[in-house]
């Protein structure tokens, strides 16, 4: 897989230090499983967090913290290695976490067009859903008033911006007026989070949109 | 942090937690926690360093760099409310042992990348502690990005292509 759309430093940085909002947390976590290069960079601002705590002012703790730490341990006992991999499932483990399972088991909607939609279950300080455009179909002409950001997982869409294919995401903000169309061949199927509902262009979906909640 | 793993070493989690515990509690009280609940989730975080020190691989971060994860994850759940959605983790075996030599770079790596940081100007240094106490709004975070990244970031990519290259 070749990725020529990677996560900006904010947005890294954001989610090292965990002051993401859980759906764009969800977007950020699918695409570094899908990611190296993001990997990477991700782990080298978890290195800066390192620094942090490593030049932290102290606090001293409680007189019995190691001996009450130490009753801890021994009252969970040890973890086990829980590996959620699957080198055949469309979807990465966080991704699979938040569906109940792959592909098969999302439970599609009609948002018009031809385009279904499966809202996740998140936090409410932001949104996330899974989309699947049938090939050659678009998604109605929209702004955003937030963030949004899409993530390919299957398939390629095409907007006056560029190309996106798997594993490639699209960071969108307010300025970006789009009309995402989906390529020929199978259906494109993104992950997508927003901070604040999507304005559409056209009347029709506006109306719809409070019974899509996008 | 090798004899924690390695041996369930007692006395050497004992330093670790000496080290590393009023850090975590310091840290979790600027992330806006009480007193109380700094104390309680800084034990907790503890805790955890020890049960899963099987899964740290050095040849991918700094020991302080990993309790950092760990209290960024409890603090996300204890002041957030919300649920952390992880990466996938690399299929990494227990047959796969982190190479030395990279273990050893990195650990180099990082004491440089924490002499750069200090020697930022006061403000961006401030501006970067803010960012992981979780007090910067997103524009600012984009402003507080322009960090000399670039040898970590390599360390830690050949890194990941030796751990794929060897899972083949």
């Amino acid at each position: 897989m070749t990725i020529n759309h990677h996560l900006n430093d904010a947005l890294l940085m954001a989610y090292s230090a965990g002051s993401l909002p859980e759906a764009f947390s969800l977007v950020v976590a699918t695409h570094i499983s899908m990611c190296d290069e993001c990997r990477a960079r991700l782990a080298s601002f978890d290195a800066v967090g390192g620094s942090v705590l490593e030049e932290c002012d102290t606090v001293a703790l409680d007189d019995d913290a190691f001996a009450a730490t130490m009753a801890l341990i021994d009252a969970a006992g040890s973890e086990a290695i829980v590996a959620d991999f699957d080198a055949d499932a469309l979807f990465p483990a966080p991704l699979r976490e938040y569906v109940g399972g792959d592909l098969n088991a999302v439970k599609w909607r009609p948002a018009g067009g031809g385009v279904r939609q499966a809202i996740l279950k998140t936090s409410a300080d932001a949104s996330v859903r899974l989309i699947r455009i049938p090939a050659g179909a678009s998604v109605p002409d929209h702004g955003h008033r937030g963030t949004e950001l899409t993530l390919v997982l299957q398939g390629a869409f095409r907007d006056d911006e560029d190309r996106f294919g798997p594993g490639d995401v699209e960071v969108a903000d307010e300025h970006l007026h789009h009309t995402p169309v989906a390529e020929e061949g199978e259906d494109c199927i993104c992950l997508a989070a927003t901070d604040a509902p999507l304005k559409f262009n056209a009347l029709l979906p506006r109306l719809a949109q409070p019974f899509l909640r996008i | 942090m090798h004899r924690v793993h390695a041996g369930r070493d007692k006395a050497a989690f004992a330093q670790l937690f000496r080290h590393f515990a009023p850090r975590v509690k310091a840290f979790l009280m600027k992330s806006g926690a009480d007193a109380s609940l700094a104390e309680e989730c800084t034990q907790e975080v503890m805790a955890t360093v020890w049960r899963k020190a099987h899964m740290f691989d050095p040849s991918r971060a700094s020991v302080a760099t990993w309790i950092f994860t760990v209290a960024r994850n409890r603090k996300i759940d204890a002041l957030r409310k919300q649920r952390r959605p992880e990466p996938e983790d690399l299929p990494w075996g227990p047959e796969a042992e982190p190479d030395q030599a990279d273990a050893l770079a990195l650990q180099q790596e990082s004491e440089k990348l924490g002499k750069a940081i200090a020697a930022l100007p006061e403000k961006q240094r401030e501006l970067i502690e803010k960012a992981y106490f979780g007090d910067l709004s997103h524009s600012e975070i984009a402003e507080a990005t322009g960090l000399p990244l670039g040898t970590i970031k390599s360390r830690i990519r050949l890194a990941l292509d030796r751990l794929r290259h060897a899972m083949q």
